[in-house]
């Protein structure tokens, strides 16, 4: 089967969505490099100049939007290129949360500038390293098609879990032990809980990647790596995991 | 995946719960020397809408010519293979052919009104096949079809005029109440919407839909908008290869064949 359509204006017109799904990640994989970095180095001015940028962001994903949709009336596309096309709006609409989440990671970088550093902050600088590399990942599977590539991700995502999970209970720990400490890592919490959430929107990329190629969603469940939120702290400060009956 | 291994249901009531009502089996056609189709197996499904889609040349007219005998009057028309309407074989030599359109109806391309008036047009099937006694049974006849052709309300008071006076999509909706007077069970549609507007187009295609509870229709169409939106089941002819048939939702969104992705993508070279 030949690859290219009998009408090339559609060829085009697909060309162009994959241009902008590619300069819209581009941008998104900057804006979490950049949040990270003015996290790590306190540098409230690349943090401004990240929350600024965001606005970029919501732009590409209102053009893509407006491809999108012109293409499903126009072209009427079937089969890879119907799914080609609502996956593009899928992927575009996961950018843009994690775009969001980058820019919040910033806006916090602003507030906890001005107050004493914590020393888990480190460890939120290790996973913001993991979740950029899964959004590159991701990034490169879309560009090649590559659904094995995608699969392989979904996988990677537990990792960025389970350091979340073990962030949690640091933080708790400091926030115990002096409660000065509450607000500067109530940000960081929110912060790791930003990068938790970006490697979750890299994961449906993935899974919309692999529907592109495959016509079908992956069908094995996940595993689940973040037991925050089935995790609690006793009176004399150890941390417990629920189990899912609550003991 | 081999377009037979859907079809390997035997019996008449497959895995899929739904009757099936005719079966093609290993059928193939021959003009003259020329292998027209090769081999087709294709189940049928009762009260469902099954598209036939393809490119020109592809075999889906001649396929469903031979589903009601349509070849037979075609010089040089060779079939082989088997076709079965409710289990009996059409092509029995003890098979009587008008008989066999009766209950498997037709629809052509272009409206094809007889040149007489609208009445006359339904009221003609029935009286050949000595359906109707009395002029109150084909009045009720020819109502009862023109309502189900959903074209009762406009030619209601203008019965007696020549069936050719209404418009093209009216005509079409004439010749479908012609086909559905004789009460068959089946009706094979050959592009039935080509002439009209998109208009007269919608009405076909939602009466179409309406027909499906009392009737079981074959379509051709080269419209792949049309076939999915008023089909059950979609099977894609290529070179006389029967190449796919599933679920329309899936043959538009994930067909398994290459040749099918091609086609209905517009990427065939």
């Amino acid at each position: 089967m030949s690859n290219e359509h009998i009408v090339s204006s559609f060829d085009e017109e697909l060309r162009a969505l994959h241009k902008s799904i590619m300069q819209m990640g581009g941008l998104v994989e900057a804006q979490i490099a950049q949040s990270m970095q003015a996290m790590g180095r306190r540098d409230s001015q690349l943090a401004s100049a990240v929350v600024a940028n965001d606005a970029q962001v919501d732009v590409l994903h209102h053009e893509i939007d407006e491809q999108v949709v012109r293409m499903l009336a126009l072209r009427q596309p079937m089969a890879s290129d119907l799914r080609t096309v609502v996956a593009s709006l899928r992927i575009a609409t996961d950018l843009e949360r994690i775009g969001d989440y980058a820019a919040n990671i910033a806006k916090r970088t602003l507030a906890l500038n001005v107050s004493p550093s914590v020393k888990p902050a480190s460890g939120v600088l290790r996973m913001g390293k993991i979740v950029q590399s899964i959004v590159n990942d991701v990034l490169d599977a879309y560009a090649e098609r590559n659904a094995e590539r995608a699969d392989a991700i979904r996988a990677r995502d537990t990792e960025v879990d389970e350091l979340y999970t073990s962030i949690f209970r640091e933080l708790l720990t400091y926030m115990m032990e002096d409660p000065r400490n509450i607000t500067a890592c109530t940000h960081v919490l929110f912060m790791s809980k930003n990068l938790e959430r970006i490697g979750d929107h890299a994961t449906n990329i993935a899974e919309t990647i692999y529907y592109i190629v495959r016509g079908k969603v992956p069908d094995d469940e996940r595993l689940k790596g973040d037991l925050s939120s089935m995790t609690a702290m006793t009176a004399t400060g150890e941390t417990y995991v629920a189990d899912s009956k609550g003991n | 995946m081999l377009a037979t291994d859907t079809q390997t249901a035997a019996a008449p009531h497959a895995a899929h719960g739904k009757r099936v009502k005719m079966k093609a089996t290993e059928v193939e056609v021959y003009y003259s020397e020329k292998r027209a189709l090769n081999k087709i197996n294709l189940d049928v499904r009762e009260h469902e809408v099954t598209a036939l889609i393809g490119p020109s040349g592809c075999g889906k007219s001649t396929f469903l010519r031979t589903m009601n005998r349509m070849n037979d009057v075609i010089d040089g028309c060779r079939m082989a293979g088997k076709i079965l309407l409710d289990q009996q074989d059409i092509y029995d030599p003890n098979i009587d052919v008008v008989q066999l359109r009766a209950r498997v109806g037709m629809v052509f391309q272009k409206p094809n009104p007889f040149p007489k008036s609208i009445y006359d047009n339904v009221a003609y099937g029935p009286r050949i096949h000595g359906l109707v006694r009395s002029r109150e049974e084909t009045d009720a006849v020819v109502q009862k079809s023109l309502e189900r052709a959903g074209l009762w309300k406009e030619v209601k008071d203008r019965l007696h005029e020549g069936g050719t006076s209404l418009s093209g999509g009216q005509q079409q909706r004439l010749c479908i109440a012609r086909a559905i007077a004789v009460d068959p069970e089946v009706i094979l549609m050959d592009e039935p919407c080509s002439a009209l507007d998109p208009i007269a187009t919608a009405k076909i295609e939602e009466l179409i839909d309406e027909l499906r509870t009392n009737y079981t229709i074959v379509i051709v169409t080269h419209s792949m908008q049309q076939a999915a939106r008023v089909s059950q089941r979609t099977a894609f002819f290529h070179l006389g290869d029967l190449v796919e048939v599933g679920d329309t939702a899936q043959i538009f969104t994930n067909p398994n064949d290459e040749r099918t992705q091609g086609y209905i993508t517009g990427r065939f070279g």
